[in-house]
């Protein structure tokens, strides 16, 4: 039996692929174009709408109360901040209280993360017992019950401030903080701050002359003599010739707190420290898995040539082990920063405290603000990761084609 | 082309949205059947919920005060517990109909936030409370003294304005819920706890003891606390602001829980008017005639919800004060109601 040929298709459909898209039919330009102007349209349709709400409902909109004065204190402030600036003010020292311990929330959990892992593959049998059941209990825990388990245990160990526990009579903890002599700069800072920087350079110079030398000539100088005369021997000098680079203004108990010196507040501590273990946990796992994925033939081949177990982890197994942990590791450095929102919980300044909570409630404009603060966070987000990104590259640079 | 399609319709459905209906609320209760009131977190005396999940409190009485007068009913009313940073998100959104919640009523709140407050149900001032074991007598003794407050209300600004006006220094430790600021004060985070005077008797009963608090004589500024409506309903802002006045026309009159309905069959022509027997003041507000022995008799009068609630039959036991009738020696004062 002869088939029946099939009838061809719609003519018209055809013709307006081929019209819209080129030889790319559906996925071509054209089409392209129109889905943005789309999705442009939907967004500038949202805006609208919502401004038309509020303004029928005679709710205040836009930006104009970044203008406006605070008139609110914060217990933590990088720059100088009073009762008297402006919400523009209030939102840039929420925002450095947020960076601050995001930075080192990151460098504590990346450091214990690291130890944690290593600590887990270890042959040793209780470290690795006791590193992998700190990974089950931390990481099974809401990070907001770890921050209020440091921050309302840490508080209540410390004593009232009147009953301090003090180092030389300089350094007082209690649960105000730890108070700290602040350094005052001098006359003679700035030149001992240029040889500090001209010695840090200097060190790095020789760091990689004696690289080159290493792999060129095979000849091994030691220069951590040179190094450590630099960065000693020169800021020393110019201490001599300019005078102190700093005084020390030592705090004292004065009726209630103390006066003068710095103070690291309980808050920032239990923040940091909460925050820190509990990002370690998880990027403990992420390490240990790239350490696994390395081939075990490497190991191997590295213990052959004479390498030991600690080298042969830094030299062979690390470099390839980061390229699995990056992506992940890049991660939990961003929920690490958007988990710092938590301090709200505790009393931490950071920038949903102070801005989207405090602020907002007394101007009423949520959308306004809500909106700055997520914009605020993706940037950050998106900075970090364009960071990790660029290590990860430069590191898949060097491992070779 | 059936995703593109889509993209399509959401956008016109997005773009046609017509805005929030906001002249309806008396409308949306009574078919609803119920009225959806914003109250505070657990305050007592104010608006606090027992274990058995029952509110109570002035805040709460004044909402099951108006929806006794819609629906005759004060307890078909849903509380929604809303913290400072979130309760006018929640009357502006239309997720409750009127915030009872201690507010204090402001030219920026009256203004900026598309809502109105309909009176005054307490009259308060911001005071401070320190340990009795500082020592300390009067707020002017606080210079570098640690803070503890809520964040997001006036509270903050009072203290900035306060401690600047008069050359002190302080730290200010600023949590989200008030519960969480009174945590601090009471591990010693802090010297003092700050909020308005009936709030700092009222946090005091939530500490381990109380005895050991003094609320220091200060009141460094004038809080009115009332509830607050949304912009754009005129009719539903009169049958909220004549609630409250009927509970103190209701004490003027001598008017109480038990004597109501005696009281209603009254011939005196004031007692008349103001319980619907001679004219029709409850329609004119969109309500029944009977709505001010409907309020009495779920709620009583301002001075025995005063009573129950923060004065002397309560825990708290805050004198009458400025809350007293005007004719008494304090500035509550109600329209008359004619």
């Amino acid at each position: 039996m002869a088939v029946e040929p099939r009838k061809p298709p719609s003519q018209f459909v055809a013709k307006l692929q081929r019209a819209l898209g080129g030889r790319a039919g559906w996925g071509g330009f054209v089409v392209q174009i129109l889905f943005v102007a789309a999705l442009a349209w939907i967004a500038y349709e949202i805006v609208a709408n919502a401004r038309a709400n509020l303004q029928a409902q005679r709710i205040t909109a836009g930006f104009g109360f970044l203008a406006n004065t605070a008139g609110f204190d914060v217990s933590q402030n990088l720059i100088p901040y009073s009762g008297s600036d402006t919400y523009t003010r209030v939102f840039l020292v929420g925002l450095m209280n947020t960076l601050l311990v995001s930075v080192i929330g990151i460098f504590f959990a990346t450091l214990i993360g690291f130890l944690v892992a290593l600590g887990r593959l270890s042959p040793n049998w209780l470290l690795a017992r006791i590193s992998g059941g700190y990974v089950e209990l931390v990481r099974n825990l809401p990070p907001l019950f770890q921050i209020l388990f440091w921050y309302l245990a840490v508080l209540a160990a410390l004593p009232n401030p009147r009953q301090s526990i003090s180092v030389f009579d300089a350094f007082f903890l209690s649960n105000r903080g730890i108070v700290v002599p602040k350094p005052i700069g001098n006359p003679g800072f700035e030149p001992f701050a240029i040889a500090t920087l001209i010695a840090v350079v200097a060190a790095l110079l020789l760091r990689n002359y004696a690289r080159r030398q290493l792999f060129e000539s095979g000849r091994l100088i030691r220069i951590w003599p040179y190094v450590l005369g630099l960065l000693i021997g020169l800021p020393l000098v110019t201490a001599v010739i300019f005078g102190a680079p700093v005084t020390f203004e030592v705090p004292a108990l004065k009726g209630f707190n103390f006066a003068g010196g710095s103070r690291v507040i309980p808050e920032f501590v239990a923040l940091t420290v909460a925050l820190s273990t509990y990002t370690a946990a998880f990027i403990a796992e992420i390490v240990r898995a790239g350490i696994l994925s390395v081939h075990k033939g490497q190991v191997e081949a590295g213990s052959s040539l004479g390498l030991l177990r600690g080298s042969v982890l830094r030299l062979i197994v690390m470099p390839q082990a980061l390229r699995v942990i990056l992506p992940p590791l890049t991660n939990q450095y961003l929920n690490l920063t958007k988990n710092s929102s938590l301090a709200v919980g505790i009393g931490y300044p950071d920038l949903v405290s102070v801005f989207a909570g405090t602020t907002l409630s007394q101007t009423g404009q949520a959308i306004e603000i809500i909106g700055i603060t997520m914009g605020v966070y993706l940037l950050i987000s998106l900075v970090t990761s364009a960071i990790m990104s660029f290590y990860g590259w430069r590191l898949g640079r060097s491992l070779g084609p | 082309m059936k995703r593109v399609s889509l993209v399509f319709t959401l956008a016109v459905a997005v773009g046609l949205s017509t805005q929030v209906a906001t002249a309806q609320t008396l409308k949306t209760i009574k078919d609803r059947g119920m009225l959806s009131c914003g109250v505070g977190q657990g305050l007592p005396g104010f608006s606090s919920p027992d274990d058995k999940g029952n509110w109570t409190g002035l805040d709460v009485d004044v909402c099951r005060a108006v929806a006794a007068a819609i629906l005759n009913d004060a307890t078909k009313v849903k509380f929604v517990p809303l913290s400072a940073k979130d309760r006018f998100t929640a009357l502006q959104s239309g997720e409750i109909d009127v915030l009872s919640r201690n507010t204090t009523w402001t030219l920026s709140r009256d203004t900026s936030l598309g809502a109105n407050f309909t009176g005054v149900t307490y009259y308060d001032g911001q005071g401070f409370m320190v340990k009795k074991s500082l020592k300390v007598n009067s707020a002017l003794e606080l210079n570098s003294a640690s803070v503890c407050v809520q964040t997001g209300t006036t509270t903050e600004q009072n203290l900035a304005d306060y401690f600047k006006g008069n050359n002190m220094k302080y730290e200010v430790i600023a949590f989200a819920t008030n519960d969480e600021a009174v945590k601090a004060y009471e591990s010693g985070r802090c010297d003092v706890f700050t909020t308005d005077v009936s709030g700092l008797y009222s946090d005091r009963l939530k500490l381990s003891n109380p005895a050991d608090h003094a609320v220091l004589p200060e009141v460094i500024s004038k809080e009115p606390l009332g509830p607050m409506v949304r912009h754009g309903d005129d009719q539903w802002f009169d049958i909220v602001k004549w609630t409250l006045y009927a509970m103190i026309t209701a004490e003027e009159l001598g008017v109480t829980q038990k004597n109501v309905d005696d009281m209603a069959k009254s011939d005196k022509p004031e007692m008349k008017r103001v319980f619907g027997a001679d004219g029709n003041l409850g329609e004119q507000l969109g309500l029944t005639k009977d709505w001010v022995s409907r309020i009495v008799k779920a709620v009583g009068n301002y001075g025995e919800s005063f009573d129950r609630n923060v004065g002397a039959g309560s825990k708290l036991g805050i004198a009458r004060g400025l809350n007293q009738l005007w004719n008494k020696g304090g500035i509550q004062y109600a329209p008359p109601i004619r």
